[in-house]
């Protein structure tokens, strides 16, 4: 109703680009928002990796220029450090990582693959970038609010955070952009289930589009816990509300002015119910990029199409039930911790399945090594080191020494880095021609993906190493305490590694503008694939996306199909 | 440098830190096992199925049985991990406290950003506590008009413990949660505000040793350490007797 | 925004925008539940937790807000079944109706509140008066909310805008509605008889 009434008039500048309801242009801005916050989030760890490697000197070139709330005459302080901590945690999270897999790419290629002209509410959709645009810009104005950005962690464990400076403004960024993902979700799980092109069935929808399905839904019931508790812990801080304040406490020698009697696990509950599934959030969309590349790649259909759809439902139903193996030495009785670690133990199988099926997907394959392929490939080892290290923070026995240390740290950043910010960066490299009509330099984008897969490596291996030796996380100054004095020169490695995956980004952000404008111009269909958005114009048109709604006649990764002359069989050829 | 540090895992200083180093090493072990599987099978995939070598891919939809095998294995291999390994270990650890007689019962109250020992002393009793008390002196406020408080011991940052006797520990924090870890003894407990958490380990090795805290818990968090003593049982008389008042 | 409506064919033959609603409100309750089961989880274990007495909670006046909401619910359905059957009238009287008894729940709630204040029962006093603003404050949001919803059905029916065919947007106002609903239902007994 609304696209008709739309394409019958020429668009102001700021309709189409601003306030757009396309589609693709609002995946475009978040994109561009997500990528710009990942670039952010990464500079700041720079900061606080300095730190780590020389504790106490002075950061080179750019000391001097950071704001009070960081760093004294040149050298970070203690709170700067806690603050950098959480903000990076949680601006490559909630507004980096999850609103690239899901935001940019769920909002311009689940459309196109189902066969849809618009999302179900373009108006929500663009109502949602703007609510996560205005919770980003919040969240940095932090920096610059008296006190300073929150010092709690991204898990803003209380009372810590109740009690320290700067939570206030993560609270409220934070409402913004749980709300922004509950809108999108509605969005996402509307349209796939009301606006799939004729003759696409359930069984014939694209791994990708499982993938953002699920995770739609794990948004929409996950997050509102986060909201509650968020607004719980907003309470706390304005309206002197004791829900997460236990009776007597006493800081620096005088008691609070709370009434008492709540309870600090209680957060951690409403924390984490929230934070397991949103692990999936990050990691799912990347799984739905991989399965896409690797079918394209390898020229065959994916091993175990149904293993893998219902692993990610698997997975969707489960991730509800683990959230307290983050807990286990937090004091939570200790019985809850069998049952936990049943769970966890669990879901891993489904994830073992999912690279089981990949890895078989190689076999009898006809493997063609292009740009995309390699980051896909690149997912399986990688992804496949942190979801084994996975298993020792899941088993109590061996979690009670690695909690907090280090090798949690290692873990969930060969998942969400080395995993899914690799293989959403596959993503760009393989869509790129659809959203722009042109390809992306080659040799650059082998140069970029070399050097990063090594730089990443180099950053977070020795993590592990450190995490063994008993080195807590979120210390300031690691030296201070003697058992990690040993194992102090690896943070000099990390240091010098994270400097050169910087360094190596280089060659893609150049390559991306450059090629927006002066890349090879492409055909709608360059990786011979044959799921919908290939059905389209490169790229696709505005409001309407196809010529005219395609007919699907058979499965999405019909490669090879037997009598055929050509390799590929594309969905919407009889 | 310290001799208990290393590139590793650090010694070995408690009853139960042999258990858990045999698990951790059985599921690095594993780990290792199943990622080199992982890589042997993709590399040759690579090589063997390059669109050099391979010529037109297989066309099939067919999952065979035989590709349950890796998933059944892992789930094979975890539920006897958690029968077998998991829940003995986890039981021991947190759920077998040592009797009160046999042990060294003792409190460690955490705060920004110290650890406070306090011990009963020579009657096995502690004494009252009254919040309004508390000043630099007197950390835990211990009430002077409690007879039982008379010959507590109260040590701030360091823990004096006797070899080859369980220890009885009961974790509070004043302000936020903190998180009482001693990487020998492979310990930790998160410290939570509101909550009494009962703790046991037993030290069998001689020598200084080092509590960090592993929550954070402010911006004195990294400085937030302690030392844990651990001397032969006449040595801790003896320490326990200079330290007790009148 | 005041096209006639013309529905899309969709594959589950449910109007997206009927289906978002009730994906909306599955994350609704999901946040009631978060809200909810924290009260469950700090009265039934925290040791400091006063329940005060029953006579200083008002519980007539309660009831008498329970009736009001309970009863705006029912002329809801009556608009809807109105206009299904075509009576423009109907529809208009039944949203107007409902209308004002939601605006009366809230005058009962602004009467109430610093009554409680008064008695000792502030939102930082305990626990208990704590939850009670917070989640019938929220309650009280999702009401205004829903008269704001409410309003501008009405306008639009005034207009004309809403046919037998076409009145799905009234449906999906009383959905929300009956929600709104639905959380005083169960927020009445947790906080006042229990």
């Amino acid at each position: 109703m609304q696209t008709e009434h739309l394409e019958s008039h020429p668009e102001t500048f700021i309709r189409k680009w601003i306030f757009s309801l396309d589609h693709k242009t609002i995946g475009l801005q978040y994109m561009f928002t997500s990528l710009i916050f990942l670039l952010f989030g990464f500079s700041l760890v720079l900061l606080m990796r300095w730190q780590l490697a020389y504790p106490g000197s002075a950061l080179p070139l750019i000391g001097y220029y950071l704001p009070d709330s960081i760093a004294a005459g040149g050298v970070m302080h203690p709170a700067g450090y806690n603050a950098l901590g959480a903000m990076h945690g949680t601006i490559m999270i909630f507004l980096g990582v999850v609103p690239l897999g899901v935001g940019a790419f769920g909002n311009y290629f689940l459309p196109l693959q189902i066969g849809a002209k618009d999302m179900a509410f373009p108006r929500i959709n663009m109502t949602s970038y703007w609510v996560y645009f205005i919770g980003g810009v919040l969240m940095l104005a932090s920096f610059f609010v008296p006190g300073g950005a929150a010092q709690s962690g991204w898990t803003s464990y209380v009372p810590l955070s109740i009690l320290s400076p700067g939570q206030t403004m993560w609270l409220l960024a934070m409402t913004f952009l749980i709300t922004s993902s509950l809108l999108g979700s509605i969005n996402f799980i509307v349209t796939t289930l009301n606006l799939r092109a004729p003759g696409l069935t359930w069984s014939r929808l694209p791994l990708f589009v499982w993938a953002q399905f699920v995770t739609a839904l794990l948004l929409l019931f996950a997050f509102p816990v986060l909201q509650a508790g968020a607004i719980l812990q907003l309470l706390d801080r304005i309206a002197k509300t004791s829900f997460f304040i236990p009776s007597g406490l006493i800081v620096g020698g005088a008691p609070v002015e709370y009434a008492g009697g709540g309870s600090a696990l209680l957060w951690q509950h409403l924390f984490w119910f929230l934070a397991h599934p949103e692990v999936y959030v990050l990691l799912l969309p990347a799984m739905g990029i991989v399965a896409e590349i690797l079918a394209n790649g390898t020229r065959k259909p994916i091993f175990g199409y149904k293993e893998i759809a219902g692993s990610f439902c698997f997975i969707g139903v489960l991730s509800f039930m683990v959230w307290a193996h983050h807990m286990f030495v937090s004091g939570m009785k200790t019985s809850l911790s069998y049952l936990f670690m049943t769970t966890t133990m669990i879901i891993s199988v489904p994830s073992v399945a999912i690279i089981t099926c990949f890895l078989l997907s190689l076999k009898g394959a006809s493997i063609q090594f292009k740009l995309p392929m390699l980051f896909a490939l690149a997912f399986l080892p990688m992804f496949g080191i942190g979801g084994l290290t996975g298993l020792p923070l899941g088993f109590t026995p061996t979690d009670v020494y690695l909690h907090d240390t280090y090798y949690v740290i290692g873990h969930f950043h060969y998942v969400v880095v080395t995993g899914s910010l690799i293989a959403l960066m596959g993503g760009i490299y393989y869509w790129f021609p659809k959203m722009f009509g042109r390809k992306m330099n080659e040799f650059w984008g082998k140069i970029h993906f070399w050097t990063t897969i090594v730089f990443m490596n180099g950053i977070f291996f020795p993590m592990f190493i450190q995490g063994l030796a008993g080195v807590q996380r979120r210390l300031y100054d690691p030296t201070v305490q003697a058992h990690n004095l040993v194992v102090q020169p690896t943070n000099v490695l990390m240091t010098y590694s994270a400097i050169l995956l910087m360094i190596a980004q280089i060659p893609f952000i150049v390559n991306f503008f450059v090629s927006i404008f002066k890349g090879e111009k492409t055909e709608d269909n360059p990786w011979q694939a044959t799921t919908l958005e290939w059905a389209c114009p490169s790229p696709p048109l505005p409001h309407k996306n196809f010529e005219k709604i395609p007919t699907v006649y058979k499965g999405p990764y019909e490669y090879n199909v037997p009598g055929e002359a050509k390799d590929f069989s594309p969905q919407h050829l009889p | 440098m310290n001799q208990n540090y290393g590139w590793g895992l650090p010694v070995q200083a408690s009853s139960y830190a042999g258990k858990l180093d045999g698990s951790l090493f059985l599921l690095h072990g594993v780990m290792i096992l199943i990622f080199v599987l992982w890589a042997f099978y993709m590399i040759f995939c690579l090589i063997r199925y390059r669109q050099k070598n391979s010529g037109r891919a297989l066309y099939s939809h067919k999952t065979p049985l035989s590709s349950y095998i890796p998933d059944a294995l892992m789930l094979i291999f975890e539920i006897w991990l958690i029968f077998f390994v998991g829940i003995p270990i986890w039981a021991h650890i947190r759920e077998e406290l040592p009797k009160e007689e046999t042990s060294v019962a003792l409190h460690i109250v955490a705060e920004q950003f110290a650890w406070t020992m306090h011990y009963p002393g020579l009657d096995g009793k502690f004494g009252k506590q009254n919040p309004s008390l508390i000043n630099a002196d007197n950390p835990l406020g211990l009430d002077e008009n409690d007879p039982d408080s008379l010959d507590d011991i109260v040590s701030v940052n360091e823990l004096h413990l006797p070899l080859g006797k369980p220890a009885r520990i009961l974790l509070s924090s004043k302000d936020v949660i903190h998180s009482f870890f001693v990487p020998e003894f492979r310990m930790k407990q998160d410290v939570v505000p509101g909550m009494n958490i009962p703790i046991w380990f037993e030290p069998t090795k001689l020598g200084a040793f080092e509590i960090g805290c592993a929550q954070l818990c402010g911006t004195g968090h990294y400085r937030m350490r302690g030392d844990v003593i651990v001397q032969s049982p006449e040595e801790f008389e003896n320490w326990t007797k200079s330290k007790t008042k009148s | 925004m005041n096209q006639p409506e013309t529905i899309e064919e969709t594959v589950t033959g449910i109007p997206n925008g009927k289906l978002g609603m009730w994906v909306f409100l599955s994350s609704e309750v999901m946040l009631f539940g978060g809200f909810i089961s924290s009260y469950v989880v700090l009265r039934t274990g925290s040791g400091f937790f006063p329940i005060p007495a029953k006579e200083l909670l008002g519980i007539p006046l309660a009831t008498l807000n329970t009736f009001v909401l309970i009863t705006s619910s029912v002329t809801m359905v009556l608009a809807l079944d109105a206009i299904q059957k075509a009576n423009q009238k109907g529809l208009i009287r039944n949203l107007a109706i409902t209308i004002l008894l939601g605006f009366c729940f809230l005058a009962i709630k602004s009467y109430e509140y610093p009554h409680k204040w008064h008695e000792g029962i502030t939102i930082s006093s305990n626990l208990f008066g704590s939850f009670y603003f917070t989640l019938t404050g929220l309650h009280g949001l999702h009401v205004i909310g829903g008269i704001a919803f409410n309003i501008y059905i009405l306008v639009n029916a005034i207009k004309g805008c809403y046919t037998q065919d076409h009145c799905e947007r009234v449906e999906y106002a009383g959905l929300y509605w009956h929600f709104v609903d639905l959380v005083w239902v169960i927020l009445f007994p947790i906080f006042y008889l229990l």
